[in-house]
Parts: C-alpha cells; sequence; structure tokens
C-alpha cells in the first residue's frame, strides 16, 4: 500500500523536548521533539491505550551494579502515564518487553513550505505558508 | 579436605533402597538433642560459661520447629527419646536406606543461630558445624550438611563459612526465611561473598528468628497461621533478593528455598513482572523480567507439595515457571508430609523425576557433582 504524506505541525510548534498530539489520515500520533529531531509513535500505548503525548519525557535509568544509577539517553525515552512503561521514543519499543510490546513508529521528516507547495502532502488542519517549516509524517 | 575420597563415591558403591543411589534427598533435618551434646565442641571459657550459667539446661528451640507438632514428626520416625531427628539410627534405617539417596543434605534448624549475644551466637555455630561434622557425616558417607552460621551478625558467619569450607561434606550455607532483615539487604552480603568464593549455595529454610511477627500484619495466634506463613516469608524473600540486586552483584549464586512448597511462586512472580514493568527505574540493575533472574537462581525442595488434588500438578507449576530445572528431590525427613515412600507426586520413571531427583540437585550443588560417575569421569 504506498505512503501518503501529512504535513501534520510547524516545527516550531513542538519545542525540543516537548510532545505534542496530532492527528493524520484518522490516526492519532504522539510527535515528539528530540533535540531538533521529530519522531512520531501511535498516541496508543500497547498495554491499556495510555496517551504517550501525555507521558513524561525521560532518559534511560541503567546500573552496572546494584545502588550505581546513571542516567542515559536523557530525553529519549517516553513513560507512559497510566502504567509507567518505557517506550523508546526513537523505534516505539517497550524496554522491558521489546518484542511484544511496542507502539507504531512512523516516518518523519522536515519540509519547508516551498518544497510542500510542490506536492504530493496532505495537510488536514492548516494552512501551509512557505516562511515556515513543517514536520511531515508518513503513514 | 576431610575424607573426601570416602565421601565423593556413594553412587559407586553397591546401594539398594528405592532410587539405589540416583537421588539427592535436599532437606533432612538432624537436631541437636540438647546444649549439653554441645559441650565437647566448645572451648574451655565456653563450656564453664554455659556450665556456670545454666545454659546447658536450656533448649534452644526454634518457636517455628515445635517438636510435638504432628507434621513435624512422622510416627514412625519418633525416636524412644529426645528429639526429632536427633537418633542416627533412625534416619539410617528407617530413611536412607530405605529411600536409597546417593546424597541426603541435613539441615539443623536450631535456637541457637537467633542469640542476640553475637559471639555466643558463632561460638554455638561452630560448636553445632563440628558436632555435625562429628555425629552424622563422619558415620554415613551419604550425608552431606549446610553450614549454620550466627545469623544476626554477617561477619562472623562469613568467618564460619571460611572455617568450613575446606569439607567438601558441607555443601551450602543455612539461613531462614525471615530475619532481621530482608535477605537482600546488604548487610547480609559478606555472607553471600564468601559462599559465592566457594561456590556453595543459600540454602534458606522456613523459620524465623522472630524479630518481627511471621505475618506481616503482627503476631498471629496460632501454630497453623505461622506455619503456613512461611511461604509468604518466601514470596518476600524472592521480592527482596531480587529487587535489591543480590544477583546482579553474585551472579553465580543460587539460592534454595526449603520446606514451603512451590505451588506460591508462579502468582507471586505473574505480579512481580507486571508491576516491575512500570516501576523499573528504581532498579535498573533488574535487567530481565524477574521471573527470568528466579528461573535462573532459585531452586525449590519437593516437600511439603501442595497443590490442588489431580495429576499434572508439579508438571503445571513446571509449565507456569517455564521450567522443570528449580524443584529439587527432598523427603523433609522425619517430618510428616507423606506416608510409607510416596514422597514423588509424580511416578518415579518419567524425565521429570529424572531431572528432580538427581540432574537438578547436581546443577545446584557444585560440591555434588563428584556423586556423578559421568561428570566425575
Ligand atoms: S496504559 Fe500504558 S502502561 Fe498501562
Amino acid at each position: 500500500m504506498s505512503k501518503s504524506r501529512f504535513v501534520v505541525a510547524r516545527t516550531s510548534d513542538v519545542a525540543p523536548g516537548t510532545s505534542r498530539r496530532v492527528s493524520a489520515g484518522g490516526r492519532d500520533i504522539a510527535l515528539f521533539n528530540v533535540g531538533g529531531d521529530f519522531f512520531a509513535l501511535g498516541d496508543r500505548c500497547p498495554h491499556e491505550s495510555g496517551s504517550l503525548c501525555a507521558g513524561k519525557i525521560v532518559g534511560f535509568a541503567e546500573a552496572d551494579e546494584p545502588g550505581k544509577y546513571r542516567i542515559v539517553r536523557d530525553g529519549e525515552f517516553v513513560r507512559c502515564p497510566w502504567h509507567g512503561w518505557e517506550f523508546d521514543i526513537r523505534t516505539g519499543k517497550s524496554w522491558c518487553d521489546p518484542e511484544k510490546s511496542r507502539v507504531r513508529a512512523y516516518q518523519t521528516g522536515v519540509a519547508s513550505g516551498s518544497d510542500l507547495e510542490e506536492g504530493p502532502y496532505v495537510a488536514e488542519t492548516f494552512k501551509v505558508s512557505i516562511e515556515e517549516n513543517y514536520v511531515v509524517v508518513e503513514i | 579436605m576431610t575424607g573426601e575420597a570416602d565421601h565423593t563415591m556413594a553412587a559407586e558403591r553397591p546401594s539398594g533402597g528405592l532410587f539405589k543411589g540416583r537421588a539427592v534427598d535436599c532437606d533432612v533435618h538432624v537436631s541437636v538433642p540438647s546444649v549439653k551434646a554441645l559441650l565437647p565442641y566448645l572451648d574451655s571459657y565456653w563450656r564453664q560459661q554455659f556450665l556456670t550459667r545454666g545454659i546447658d539446661r536450656i533448649s534452644w528451640n526454634m518457636t517455628s520447629d515445635p517438636p510435638n507438632a504432628p507434621i513435624m514428626i512422622r510416627p514412625d520416625r519418633r525416636p524412644a527419646h529426645g528429639r526429632p531427628g536427633s537418633d542416627f539410627s533412625i534416619l539410617k534405617d528407617r530413611h536412607l536406606d530405605v529411600f536409597g539417596p546417593g546424597a541426603a543434605i541435613a539441615n539443623c534448624i536450631y535456637g541457637g543461630v537467633a542469640l542476640h549475644s553475637e559471639d555466643m551466637a558463632a561460638v554455638v555455630c561452630t560448636a553445632v558445624n563440628d558436632w555435625i561434622a562429628a555425629e552424622w557425616l563422619d558415620r554415613d558417607p551419604r550425608l552431606r550438611a549446610s553450614i549454620v552460621v550466627p545469623l544476626n551478625n554477617p561477619d562472623l558467619a562469613a568467618e564460619e563459612i571460611e572455617r568450613r569450607a575446606g569439607d567438601p561434606r558441607f555443601v551450602q550455607v543455612l539461613m531462614l526465611a525471615m530475619g532481621e532483615q530482608p535477605l537482600g539487604k546488604r548487610a547480609h552480603w559478606p555472607i553471600y561473598a564468601a559462599a559465592n568464593r566457594h561456590g556453595l549455595p543459600i540454602g534458606v529454610h522456613a523459620g524465623s528468628l522472630y524479630h518481627h511477627p511471621a505475618l506481616a500484619g503482627g503476631y498471629g495466634s496460632y501454630f497453623l497461621e505461622d506455619y503456613v506463613a512461611q511461604a509468604f516469608g518466601f514470596e518476600n524473600c524472592v521480592l527482596s533478593l531480587v529487587s535489591e540486586g543480590v544477583f546482579a552483584k553474585f551472579p553465580e549464586l543460587t539460592f534454595v528455598f526449603m520446606e514451603s512448597g512451590v505451588t506460591w511462586l508462579p502468582a507471586a512472580l505473574w505480579r512481580f513482572d507486571k508491576t516491575w514493568r512500570g516501576v523499573r527505574a528504581e532498579i535498573p540493575w533488574v535487567k530481565t523480567p524477574p521471573s527470568q533472574i528466579v528461573r535462573d537462581h532459585i531452586r525449590l525442595t519437593l516437600q511439603p507439595f501442595d497443590a490442588p488434588d489431580g495429576a499434572g500438578r508439579l508438571e503445571r507449576f513446571c509449565e507456569q515457571m517455564k521450567s522443570d530445572e528449580m524443584v529439587l528431590f527432598s523427603t523433609d525427613f522425619p517430618h510428616w508430609h507423606f506416608d510409607g515412600e510416596e514422597a514423588l507426586p509424580i511416578g518415579a520413571d518419567t524425565a521429570l523425576a529424572r531431572k528432580i531427583l538427581w540432574d537438578n540437585p547436581l546443577a545446584t550443588y557444585p560440591r555434588l557433582k563428584a556423586l556423578s560417575p559421568e561428570v566425575a569421569a
């Protein structure tokens, strides 16, 4: 099935380290900005459907032995607000159960308003202006 | 290495009995008949202290092990005099010769380990281990034992492990399910480090120091409550050992849970795994689901086995745990959990029975490997 590209947000709408819920092609999507890179996950936790864009964005807690704590990949995980499962924002995989519990991860890209004028893109919710940059999600 | 040649060849000597040497009984009890019996194993300072203070007239029974409770002594194992498990000939004639294990691990559950005087507890433990070696291990080549240690002082406990480790007949370290602090706490780690150095599993037996009630909400009234609550105590051990990171710190260490059944474990782990997923970051040294860690590091002795009536009960447990390597055969001599020779809830000729009787104990206790002619060859 060929994919469509949806314009879902202005890049300025999602600040680094935050997320925002958008919709495209009838799906709810959690859009994250990790240090200027955008990632899009289905906004539905595979456990009991918590909304991931309402979850805290965190780093990954690690330890080589008891009592030696550290955070790695800060800002690259989201904790579901309901029961705390952690998902890798880059892949949608649950850390505890990567094979069975994962959320759908969508390809994203950034395009300028002038690129978008050339299409084919679907902008469902707002008008595209030449002066701005946009986040595009492939579904 | 005391008597190594003698004691590693048991499987090769003509041995009869039910299992013809191809079984390890991982929990039989021997008990100190009285404090008096330990006097020969004390130095002169302590012997005089015991005599002048009248300590030789005290009985250090564990509250969790009342000698007259029916479950604690099968009628045909009761000695004419003294405590259950204090008579060698009953153990030999009515048990070891009947079942015919290649080895049987003797556990001495003794109140002396719980003394608040740390020095006296340590001295008593040393005396008990010397007494076990002389009065039991020296008398039957099938017998092995757990090292009794002073639970209130882990450094002294580690010293006792070092003292005993050269005798290959001592095959594990003995602790109780409920002590001063949960078993996973770092205060206990000197014991685990010493055990780890010598390839000794930690045997955790039902029992408590009674510094805390066996029921988590307070003291109960009846033996029944106390006995059943031991299984809950073991659930706490599982939680504490995994969460505190004992297996992250000591990846080679195995714990053997003795005398509290096995069927409580799967349900506890379902809850543990599920909850862990949400709060994993509290204990980042736990990197796989707790059930996986338990499967790799914890073993359980068979008796007392409890499960709903019907066939397939033990098989069901293995299925739920996704492992047939966790259960170790035990009779819990002289306690009364079964009659006659019905110690196994499955046929002795099944593949699972062979694992429980033989393969699993040998894999659990490095010091028993020499029992197996194949391994020794
Ligand atoms: S709904 Fe997300 S963790 Fe339960």
